[in-house]
């Protein structure tokens, strides 16, 4: 039998989505305005190394001014250098670390 | 864009001799200085902000320097407690010494070790820890830096000197929006017993970006 607080239902978008370890998909959207996600992350695919908490004011909004309850969970992933750029010199270990905010990011396999 | 012009723009083709001692004139404000100015009278004028505030602004940048970043480093080489503090949230563990996070990012410090080098670099703009080490060197705010250190990192490191083994992996965080991240360094060998000041005096702005390892004076000068 659930306990009283397992059955507090919470807002849609209050609990971050991903977790650590999990393997996210960047969007590869092209909109027009003050976004956060370098155009060569775009469609990239890496893993969730951290949730940073508490979620932020999501910037790309608050830049036109627009922060009024715009909350965003925003994760730390990892990016593998050479699924990044094809023919990377270096180890093969070497990655890449960004935040990218939730919005941005879909589950992948 | 209004074409920035002064007086003192000419060919150099003609033979006349410069003098060295000229004061300095300066030319027509560029397009940015005359927006600023606008702007900040603007806001001064519907009294959004005062001249004060501006001023006591300059004096909070003024205030940051890598010295804070350096005293940070030798505090987590010398106390194992606080650097775990640093490695769990770098905020709060620099608010703890009193260094204020005045434009309210967060801070990762990163460490670095025998298996990880750590670099950063913000690709969009200019990104920086400016709590704890002030204002950004020029380079760092530079196209050819910014493309290049999250492409070639290696290239880039040995370019500062730095020629990182094959065996150790490099991690190259970028920075987009609210949080910021220090480099914690390896400690150098040979510095058993020594205070944090006497540490922090070893501990360089560049370090902390993670293009240069802290070295000991005689090691740098080789």
């Amino acid at each position: 039998m659930a306990t009283v607080f397992e059955r507090v239902v919470t807002a849609t978008g209050e609990k971050p989505a991903f977790a650590p370890g999990d393997r996210v998909k960047v969007g590869t959207r092209s909109p027009i305005g003050h976004y956060r996600v370098p155009q060569y992350l775009r469609g990239q695919t890496g893993e969730v190394l951290k949730v940073i908490e508490p979620s932020l004011i999501d910037n790309e909004e608050e830049g036109y001014g627009r922060n009024a309850g715009n909350r965003r969970h925003y994760y730390r992933i990892s990016v593998p250098m050479p699924s990044l750029w094809p023919g990377y010199e270096g180890s093969p270990r070497d990655e890449l670390q960004i935040e990218v905010y939730e919005t941005w990011l879909e589950r992948a396999a | 864009m209004i074409p920035e012009t002064s007086p003192s723009d000419h060919d150099h083709d003609h033979d006349h001799a410069h003098d060295d001692h000229a004061p300095v004139v300066e030319g027509r404000p560029g397009y940015y200085d005359m927006m600023e100015t606008a702007v900040r009278e603007l806001f001064i004028e519907k009294g959004l902000i005062t001249a004060g505030d501006i001023r006591r602004q300059i004096e909070v940048l003024d205030s940051r320097s890598p010295a804070l970043g350096a005293a940070v480093v030798a505090k987590a080489w010398t106390d194992a407690a606080f650097r775990s503090r640093l490695l769990e949230n770098g905020r709060r563990a620099c608010e703890e010494l009193g260094i204020s996070f005045y434009d309210d990012t967060d801070l990762i410090v990163l460490e670095n070790t025998e298996t990880v080098h750590n670099l950063i670099v913000c690709t969009l703009c200019s990104c920086y820890p400016r709590p704890v080490l002030g204002l950004p060197p020029d380079w760092y705010k530079l196209k050819p830096y910014r493309s290049r250190a999250v492409v070639e990192p290696r290239k880039v490191l040995a370019e500062f000197g730095t020629v990182i083994p094959e065996d150790v992996e490099i991690r190259v965080s970028d920075s987009t929006a609210t949080v910021r991240f220090l480099v914690l360094p390896c400690r150098p060998e040979g510095t058993d017993g020594w205070s944090e000041d006497r540490l922090a005096s070893l501990v360089t702005r560049d370090a902390m970006i993670g293009v240069i390892p802290v070295t000991l004076p005689q090691e740098a000068s080789r």
